[in-house]
Formats: C-alpha cells, structure tokens, sequence
C-alpha cells in the first residue's frame, strides 16, 4: 500500500471520512485547526456536512443532535475549546450516542498557550464534565497512529454508543510522516436501532439527556457502569517495549512515549536497562497489565508533559509495591532525551530517594 | 354526525401536567394541530430544551430529542443537516432561547437554518421557581429582583424577535398571545406559516408565543391574563414581525 507524507491534522482528517464520518461541526482553535480546514473541503465531496459552528458549545451540541440521527459524526479542538464541550459530553455520554472528539492538547492552564502538552489528561480519562460518566480515550503517539486510531475511535463509538476521545498534542497535531490509509475492517457493529429519523408508520422514539425519577437515573448509571466495565475487559490496550533484564520501567503516553523509546534505545548503549509501558487507551487504563510489569522491573519513572497527572493511575496501579518517580515537563516544553536519561541514572545510582514529583 | 371538534392525532392521549392556567399546553395543542393538518408527523422530529417547556416531549407524538439547556436549536441544526427533508422544531422558554442559548438563536437565524423555533415567553423561568428571565418587565418582581427588575442594574427586557428579525437568514417571525379566541385562531396561522416557511426551504422561522406563569407570577389563573394583556402586550407587540417573500437565502 503507497505511503503519502501527511500532516497530523489532516491524516486524522482524512481517516475520520474513511471511518465513515459524514458530518463535522467545529470551531477554530489552534493547533487543530487544520482538521476544520480539511473536512470543509472533503465532507462534500463525498455527500458529507461540514459546518462552522458559533461556538464549541454549538458545536458538541450539533454532534449531539447528528449522532441521534445515527451519522458517524466528529467535533475536534484543543483544551479551551474541549473545556466548553464538556456539557455536550456529558450529554452525549448519559443518550449514549456515539461520536468521536479528537483534543489535540495546548499548554494550560487557561488560555495557555498553542505549544504541546498533555495537561489535559485529568480532563479526558476522568470524565470532564459533571456526573459519573466516561469515555473511551486513545492515546496515539505518531501520525501513523491517528489514522489507526481514528479507524478505531468510530468503531469504538459505535460499538459502545458512547464518545470516544483522540488525545493528541500540539506536536502530533502538526507533524509530517509518511502514512498508510488502510481500508477501515470494522467487525460487526450492533443495529442502530433506536435513531430519530421521524416516526414514519412506526412507533415515535425519544432521546433525552435526564431520567428525573431518582430510582430511574440510578438504574441507568448502574447501566452505564456496566458498559464501563466492559470496556475496560475488552478495549484496554498498551505497549510494552525492552529486555527482560530492564531495572527501570519508563511510562508515558502520546508524544511522550515515542520519546521514551529513544530513551530505552540511547540508555542501552551506556548500560542504562529500561523497559517502555505505554498506555495506549488511557480510559479504560491498563492497571493490571502495568502492575505485573512494574513488579517485573522493580522501579518505575513515569514521564509526561503535565505536572503530575497519569502518574496517579500508575501509582494506582502499582499499589505501592515498588517507587514511582516522575518526571514532568509543562507549558510546552518537551522532555529531552538527555534529560529523562540523566534522571534515570540519578534513580539507578539511587540518588534520588523519594518517589520526586519533578 | 359531523365531527366538529376532536383531539389532534398528533397529541398523545393524557392530561398535561402544566399548572392550572398555564398556556404550555394551549400551545402544543397548536402545533399538534398544525402538525396533524399539514400531514406532517411521520417526518417531524422535535426538539426540547431544558425547563417547563420540556414536557412537550411527554405530549406530542412525534419523535423528539432533548439536550442541555439553551442547546435546542443547535441540537436541531445538527438534525436537520443529517436529514434535510424531514421537519424538525424546537421548543423553548424564554431562559433556553433569550438567555443560555441566544447565541444559539442568533446563529441559526442568520444562517437560515431550515427549522422553526417555539419560543414561549412567560417573562419568568418557570421550573426553577420564578426568578428573572431576560423576558422580565422593567419593575416586574420576581425571585431575583424581589424589588422589580430595575434596568440599571438588570437592562431591559429582550425583544428577541425583533433582534432575528435583522439576521438574512430569517425568513418569517411572529408573536402571538393566546388570551382571547381570536388570537388563538391568529396564532394557529402563525405556527402554520412558520412550519410552511421551513417546507418551502425559505429560511429560519420562529413563533414566540406570549404565556402565562400563573404559579411564578403569584397570580390566578384569570389575573395572569389579564397582567399578560395589560402589561406584556404593550412591550411584546402581537404580530408578523418578519414575512420574507421570494428565494431562499441561506443555509439549505
Ligand atoms: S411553572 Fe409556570 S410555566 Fe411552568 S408549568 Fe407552571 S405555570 Fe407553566
């Protein structure tokens, strides 16, 4: 199959329309918006809908509306943007309506700023908007990766009729690599059955985004938990990477992953051993697959471009049977591979002795 | 025997639920009516918005869809763009539209969104127990201008058809009460050119419906109409407001 050099954003794009996506609502933001621009030519000319919205709030609200209707259907934006979206989230995770939010991640907090960052990881794998909900989050690490996991998100999101989120960055988002489009091999997807497409002959159907009767809300929670757990035994997904004889475990997500394997590959040569756990799907995490590694490998140094975030999933994990440091970097700044390298000789030399937050 | 007077096919059989002398249900009975006569209702699909006037979905037998407060109409834009044939409309009080959603409003009218939009204006928000609405009259007490809202600290009241009206987009708005028999007959007309202005793909078209809030206002059933006509009228002119003829315009 032909490799095309691509920017992020666009193969993300172009993914999104092979996936099925028919319809896009969206509002610029830096550094995504290459995905709008992209979609607004290709939608129609494969019959699809791409329309600006007026807001990030009109935007989650018109895939709310979309979905319903039974399209494939994706918002995209980056963190101030996604913050805005949450209510439409929120929405679309208790009609459990499928759709697909890609956050290709800026510095923040606030407005920040436009550089790479995975801040708002907190906001994606623990729900983000109010009430007990989740959605499915990706975490890709390469072009390449957007458009499999954008494959992957559509089908997810059918599946489980929820949202599914594309955690990206900035880096990501505006890199050139060579691709390959795959045709998309979805297996078997449940009837859309319950669609609003007008009555016809039949019986009427309704969505709505409450249950007021308390005992109702309860029952549906208890069935949105259920779909939760089964997501984690059927969709948690991870990589693992470097020799048996590893004594240090790196962890990290996105980007940062990516770096990490420069780092187990570089560390060797010095004698540095270091083993890579990459958390693929960050919601559902891979708890019970990176605690075995840990044990394995006995110390572990978790990297992220945040302060301090998914570091408590692995601590989590980890339950305390062996030290988790931290590394992190943050307002867009990336971790150099000289860096984590010279942490993880201070670990290994046992100069650092409390599990360090920076 | 000829039958007279019978209930709208389109109005699902059971009591509404509304406060005694609160014109929601006078309202859907309207559009159920429209909806029956224009044979539109195996295409129609409804959406609600977040407050009293939600309960429409519980009373009209169409399909529907509900999404969070003031996110009716862009929940509707993103319906109507995945279906374009069918009907779709909204539903809202004054709060959804005039208030958390007038972004919302102002968008879909200027693009000329293919959907017609209710806009019950009650001067109050209902279900949260009376507190201002941008609706509110200037000197009108209410839960959160327990001494009358006061235009320097509040502003004033929002003509919301009136400010749609200047969007291109738009292509028939109207305000209607529903006090006395011959406005009823007037606003039946009303809801029906908006749902025609929406078939004949002339552009966005809303109906903002005048209505009583008994239990808010802390009046009965008989003085609220008579507050309503004397004081809500004269600020919220009853009318056309915008009738736009020829092509279309805006988004299809
Ligand atoms: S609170 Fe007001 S708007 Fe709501 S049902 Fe009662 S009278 Fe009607």
């Amino acid at each position: 199959m032909e490799k095309i050099l691509m920017k992020g954003n666009e193969a993300l794009a172009e993914a999104a329309v092979r996936a099925g996506c028919r319809m896009y609502f969206g509002y610029p933001i830096t550094p995504q918006t290459e995905i709008s621009e992209y979609l607004s030519l290709r939608l129609p000319q494969v019959g699809g809908v791409f329309l600006q919205a007026e807001t990030e709030v009109a935007a989650i609200n018109m895939v709310y509306g979309a979905s319903a209707t039974g399209m494939r259907v994706m918002t995209s934006s980056s963190g101030p943007g996604i913050s805005l979206k949450q209510e439409g989230l929120s929405a679309l995770a208790i009609a459990e309506l499928p759709c697909v939010v890609v956050n290709m991640v800026r510095g923040g907090p606030g407005v920040g700023n436009i550089q790479p960052a995975q801040s708002d990881y907190f906001q994606a794998v623990k729900g983000g908007g109010h009430g007990d909900y989740k959605v499915i989050v990706l975490a890709p690490s390469s072009v390449q990766e957007l458009v499999d996991f954008t494959y992957r998100a559509f089908y997810l999101a059918d599946k489980y009729c929820n949202p599914v989120i594309i955690l990206g960055d900035g880096m990501l988002a505006q890199m050139m690599e060579p691709v390959i489009f795959a045709e998309p091999d979805f297996p078997p997807l449940p009837p859309k059955d319950w669609i609003i497409q007008g009555k016809g002959r039949g019986e009427r159907k309704f969505i709505v985004c409450f249950a007021l009767d308390p005992q109702k809300l309860e029952e549906l929670n208890l069935k949105l938990q259920r779909k939760y757990r089964l997501m984690e035994e059927q969709e948690t997904d991870f990589e693992v990477l470097g020799e048996d004889d590893a004594e240090l475990l790196l962890v990290g997500f996105g980007t940062v992953g990516r770096i990490l394997k420069t780092v187990v590959r570089e560390g060797k040569k010095e004698g540095i051993k270091c083993a890579l756990f990459r958390p693929i799907t960050l919601f559902p995490f891979p708890y019970g697959q990176l605690k075995e590694e840990a044990r394995r490998v006995g110390r572990v140094l978790v990297v992220e471009m945040n302060l301090g975030q998914m570091v408590e999933d692995v601590r989590l994990a980890v339950e305390g049977i062996v030290p988790v440091f931290f590394h992190g970097r943050t307002g867009g700044m990336i971790p150099k591979v000289e860096e984590i390298l010279e942490k993880a000789r201070q670990i290994l030399r046992n100069e650092v002795y409390h599990e360090s937050r920076f | 025997m000829r039958v007279v007077f019978e209930r709208p096919r389109t109005l699902i059989k059971k009591p509404f639920t509304y406060c005694p002398g609160c014109h929601h249900g006078l309202a859907q009975r309207l559009i159920a009516e429209v909806i029956d006569e224009l044979d539109i209702g195996a295409v129609t699909i409804g959406v609600g918005p977040i407050g009293c006037s939600v309960y429409i979905y519980e009373f009209l037998n169409v399909d529907f869809v509900v999404g969070g407060h003031g996110r009716a109409q862009a929940v509707a834009t993103g319906i109507k763009r995945a279906l374009p044939d069918r009907v779709v409309f909204s539903y809202q009080g004054d709060g959804d539209i005039g208030a958390i959603g007038t972004a919302e409003a102002i968008h879909v009218a200027n693009r000329g969104e293919l959907i017609t939009s209710f806009f019950i204006n009650n001067a109050v928000f209902g279900m949260t127990g009376g507190q201002m609405a941008p609706t509110t009259l200037l000197g009108q007490k209410t839960k959160t201008s327990p001494l009358g809202r006061d235009a320097k600290v509040h502003g004033f009241p929002l003509r919301l058809a009136e400010m749609l009206k200047v969007a291109e987009g738009s292509a028939y708005i109207a305000r209607v009460a529903l006090t006395q028999p011959h406005l009823i007959k007037q606003a039946r007309e009303c809801i029906k050119k908006a749902f025609l202005a929406q078939i004949e793909k002339k552009g966005f078209s809303l109906v903002e419906i005048l209505s009583p809030c008994p239990t808010n206002w802390g009046m009965t059933p008989e003085d609220a109409v008579k507050w309503l006509e004397e004081k809500m009228i004269p600020y919220f002119q009853l009318g056309e407001i915008k009738v736009k003829e020829g092509d279309f315009n805006g988004a299809s």
